[in-house]
Order: C-alpha cells, then structure tokens, then sequence
C-alpha cells in the first residue's frame, strides 16, 4: 500500500472544488481506475464539493484509499457544518433544489458512485460519503 | 484577471474552453458570450470542450442557458468536442443537455451551424 492513504481538502471558496476534483483526478489515476471511473467520480466529487460550500457554508472533503482483499476503492467524505438538510427525502428527489443548482447535485452524484451513504441533521451539518471500488 | 477567450469568425463565435473553470469563471464566460453576440450580431456560437476532463451540474446548466440565452439574441449555439467518458458521466448524473445541439468536433460544428442558419433563413423566407 502506498504511503499515503488519506488526506483532507479544505472547502472554503470556489476555488476549492477546482482543487478537491483536481485530488480527486490525481489519486484515481494514481488507483488506475479506468478513464470513464475517474470521471465519474471527480464529476460525484464536484458537485458534493460545491453543495458543501454552497448549502453547508464549507467544510472539507477527507479522502481515503481503500484495499479490501484484492479489491481498490476510494473513500470521500464531505463534512461540512451548515444548517443541515430538514427533509431529506424531497432533497434525493431528482430535480429539486433549494438553492441555484439543477437540483442533479446528491442524487446525481449518488448515481456516480457504488455506495453513497448520507447523514444529516438539522443544525448539525452534513456529512456524505462515497465510494468508487475499481 | 482569469478569461476565457472569445475569437470571432465572421457571423460566428468560437470558445475553446481549455482549464478546469470555478464556477465564476464560467458564469463570466456566459456573461461575455452573451454581449459578445449581441455586440457582433453572431449568428451562431461555437463551445468546444474538448479540452474538458469533467462537466459537472454547474457547467451544464452554463451551456443550457448560454444556448438558451443566445436563441433570443439570434444565435445557435453548438456544443462540440465531448469525451465520451464526460458524455457517460452526464447522461448517468441525470443530465441530457436537452435543447443543446452537439457536434463530434468543431469542423462538423461548424457546418451544422451552417445548415441551421441556411434553414432559418428559409424559413423567414417563406412567410
């Protein structure tokens, strides 16, 4: 296993989710998941980058690599402590927003990822966490 | 300040987006285009992505509003040049581009452009 098998990104500005896809890019290639794997999964992290920042006010994306028997994956987590999400039933609905976005952001991200995994409070921030396995 | 470039070509706009854009940038980038085809009279505009490893929600919604944007300033806007593993990850994320005409690479685009303004012109013509 290589020496580093986690780290976190800050997501403090828009400058940030360039910064979390470009990781997200990196260690995928470094993992070498296929062209089509990688990009789904920079594309599930972007938009969790951004609904981080947008909806949760910031937080940061943590990362880990993943080596279960002969099996590779990669691990994100997107914690952030904003207001939470109150339904979150109608917020997995496709199309809906509350914000400025296409309302494609968790679910389409969900549909990007092999596990997807959310855990929300209301004042308590959210945390989302997504795995890709090679 | 960071900007995405604009060349002119006759009656059409060419962008070729070729860095990873935050989300300002791209806004800049539909603010530009959309006073860039309104202070040439552009007849068509040309986006191509081929440089582009990953367009997310944000991006989309970009390119659907400048197509939308430029419809009622009298443009077609074509989007050329996609990888298809970005294709894969669009129609899987729930995003299909509707009303966003596509093109393989800018040559083919350009001649759909073509073909697109001749018919219009026709169809003025025929009222």
């Amino acid at each position: 296993m290589s020496a580093l098998t986690k780290g976190e990104s800050p997501l403090r500005s828009e400058h940030d989710i360039v910064l979390a896809r470009q990781q997200v890019r990196r260690l995928t290639q470094e993992l070498k998941f296929s062209l089509v794997d990688q990009t789904k999964m920079v594309t599930a992290a972007s938009e969790l980058a951004r609904n981080a920042l947008i909806y949760g006010k910031g937080g940061a994306m943590h990362w880990e690599v993943l080596q279960v028997e002969s099996r590779t994956g990669l691990k994100l987590r997107f914690a952030d402590e904003g207001p939470g999400i109150p339904n979150l039933d109608l917020a997995m609905t496709d199309g809906w927003t509350s914000g400025t976005g296409l309302g494609m952001g968790l679910t389409g991200a969900k549909r990007l990822v092999n596990d997807f995994e959310i855990d929300t409070k209301v004042n308590g921030g959210t945390r989302v966490t997504i795995t890709r396995w090679k | 300040m960071e900007k995405i470039p604009i060349l002119r070509m006759g009656e059409f706009l060419l962008v070729t987006i070729q860095i990873d854009m935050h989300d300002q940038l791209a806004l800049k980038l539909q603010d530009d285009l959309s006073n860039a085809i309104q202070k040439n009279a552009s007849k068509g505009v040309l986006i191509d992505i081929s440089s582009l490893e990953m367009v997310d929600s944000f991006i989309g919604r970009m390119v659907a509003d400048i197509t939308g944007i430029g419809k009622i300033l009298g443009a077609e806007t074509i989007l050329v040049g996609m990888q298809p593993a970005v294709a894969i990850t669009l129609v899987e994320l729930g995003l299909s581009l509707p009303g966003v005409a596509t093109a393989l690479n800018v040559e083919r685009g350009m001649a759909l452009l073509r073909r697109k303004i001749d018919a219009d012109g026709a169809d003025v013509g025929s009222h």
